[in-house]
């Protein structure tokens, strides 16, 4: 009974999700003329490369136009964090040893995700280096590095993780993306004010678009230190023996 | 361009299929190795929509790390939907 | 770009993203299981975020990133501001998943059980 009346109202939901859809016609131009600026789409279109010399136009929303939502997501995720250390949180006996739960692996997958580690951290960090001018950015090449993490974590059934280094990590890259909005509002202009301080340079140069790279590689090694620490809350829990 | 045509609606299909799977399946360890296939064909389908940040991320977040959790929550609590299931393995 | 075949993409693409979102809501609604549930508001998340990108896409459009070959020559290229919206939902999506999933653990370790239908108590 219940069913048949989920079914129907999602029915509901359904026929006008599609009657919604009969207004936007899949693939037509809704940025309209890059020149004319008539939407957000088109102004950013038009204006990224001689303002803030970023290639990547996704990349210029995130960090610098919409820099501030950035901000606080980098937050939600320090806050995800930390809910799930405080609501996972166990007392430990006096002088427990902490410990990962789980069997001890086989020699070929330990020196394997030794052999590969280093690779993936690297790919990572050249995703988020060059997030100003390929795909990719501080957000992907942190998950990449935190994949890498987890390669080891499973691995090594003691591979010890310094929590002390997570953390030192973490509010390092914090503290320097909210001071480099600062630093903007120091130098008269706004809060994450771009040019503050290297210059533009020249687009498509490693070294290009103000403060952009160094925000995107501070949110890399924050997103990475986060990620890795979500997963050796989860990975570091007592399963129940019934 | 009848290759994009037909990537696109093969695409679909298995979207539709494994996300109808995910929820039908009473195996919740085949369920979440099924949200794991969404996201991957939800990248590829990102690729061809031309978003290719968009399409790195899901590949690195949502086939990688949100499967990874879920199992780690399975292995936490019971494999089955319905709780007799969870006798006849153990 | 699609030529006849237009009508099929269109389909498959929108197609495909409300009956993501309509069986995730499904599974929300119905099940008892808080892990299927948990499933079910994932799956609502994709078929949110393909929605999002295939309405930012214009045909024939390229991705938004400039090279140096077409950086003078104004080629045409896809909405990037859904894009940058989706690249938020998805980080912040694996935020919330992780969360919902730390407190199915906890009910679980507290009820042993992790249907909804048998936790009855109110108080913990």
């Amino acid at each position: 009974m219940k069913k048949y009346l989920a079914i129907f109202l999602l029915l509901i939901v359904g026929f006008y999700l599609i009657q919604a859809f009969n207004l936007v016609p899949f693939g037509a131009n809704r940025v309209g003329n890059i020149d004319d600026e008539s939407t957000v789409g088109a102004y950013y279109l038009k204006n990224t490369v001689p303002k803030t010399s970023v290639a990547n136009v996704v990349t210029a929303i995130v960090v610098n136009y919409r820099g501030f939502d950035t901000l606080g997501e980098v937050t939600v995720l320090f806050l995800a964090t930390t809910g799930l250390g405080s609501i996972l949180f166990r007392k430990r006996k006096h002088g427990e040893e902490e410990e990962r739960v789980l069997k001890e692996s086989s020699q070929l997958v330990k020196i394997g995700s030794r052999l590969l580690f280093p690779f993936i951290a690297l790919l990572g960090i050249y995703v988020f280096i060059h997030g100003h001018l390929t795909p990719g950015g501080g957000f992907q090449g942190g998950a990449i590095i935190a994949t890498g993490f987890l390669l080891m974590l499973v691995a090594y059934k003691n591979y010890k993780l310094g929590h002390g280094a997570l953390t030192w990590i973490e509010s390092l890259a914090g503290i320097t993306f909210a001071g480099i909005g600062i630093w903007g509002l120091i130098t008269g202009g706004t809060f994450l004010e771009n040019n503050a301080f290297p210059g533009l340079g020249n687009v498509n140069d490693l070294i290009s678009g103000g403060v952009i790279p160094i925000i995107y590689i501070a949110v890399g090694f924050k997103v990475a230190a986060e990620l890795t620490g979500v997963l050796d809350i989860l990975l570091s829990i007592k399963p129940n023996k019934n | 361009m009848i290759f994009y045509v037909v990537i696109f609606s093969i695409l679909a299909l298995l979207l539709v299929a494994s996300g109808l799977y995910a929820i039908i399946q009473k195996d919740l360890l085949y369920a979440v190795i099924s949200t794991g296939v969404i996201s991957l064909i939800l990248s590829v389908m990102f690729y061809l929509l031309q978003a290719p940040d968009v399409a790195l991320t899901e590949a690195a977040i949502g086939v990688a790390l949100t499967t990874v959790i879920f199992v780690i929550t399975i292995r936490n609590t019971t494999r089955f939907e319905d709780e007799n299931d969870n006798n006849k393995v153990k | 770009m699609f030529g006849d075949y237009q009508n099929v993409v269109t389909m498959s693409v929108y197609g495909s993203s409300i009956a993501l979102i309509l069986i995730g809501l499904y599974g929300v609604l119905i099940k008892k299981h808080l892990m299927k549930i948990v499933i079910g508001l994932s799956v609502v998340d994709s078929g949110v975020n393909l929605m999002f990108v295939a309405v930012g896409y214009i045909k024939g459009g390229t991705a938004p990133i400039f090279s140096p070959s077409v950086i003078d020559s104004k080629p045409l290229m896809v909405d990037p501001v859904p894009q940058a919206l989706v690249l938020t939902a998805i980080v912040i999506g694996f935020a919330v998943t992780a969360v919902a999933l730390s407190l199915v653990i906890r009910l679980f370790k507290h009820h042993n059980t992790a249907r909804i239908d048998q936790i009855k108590s109110l108080k913990w």
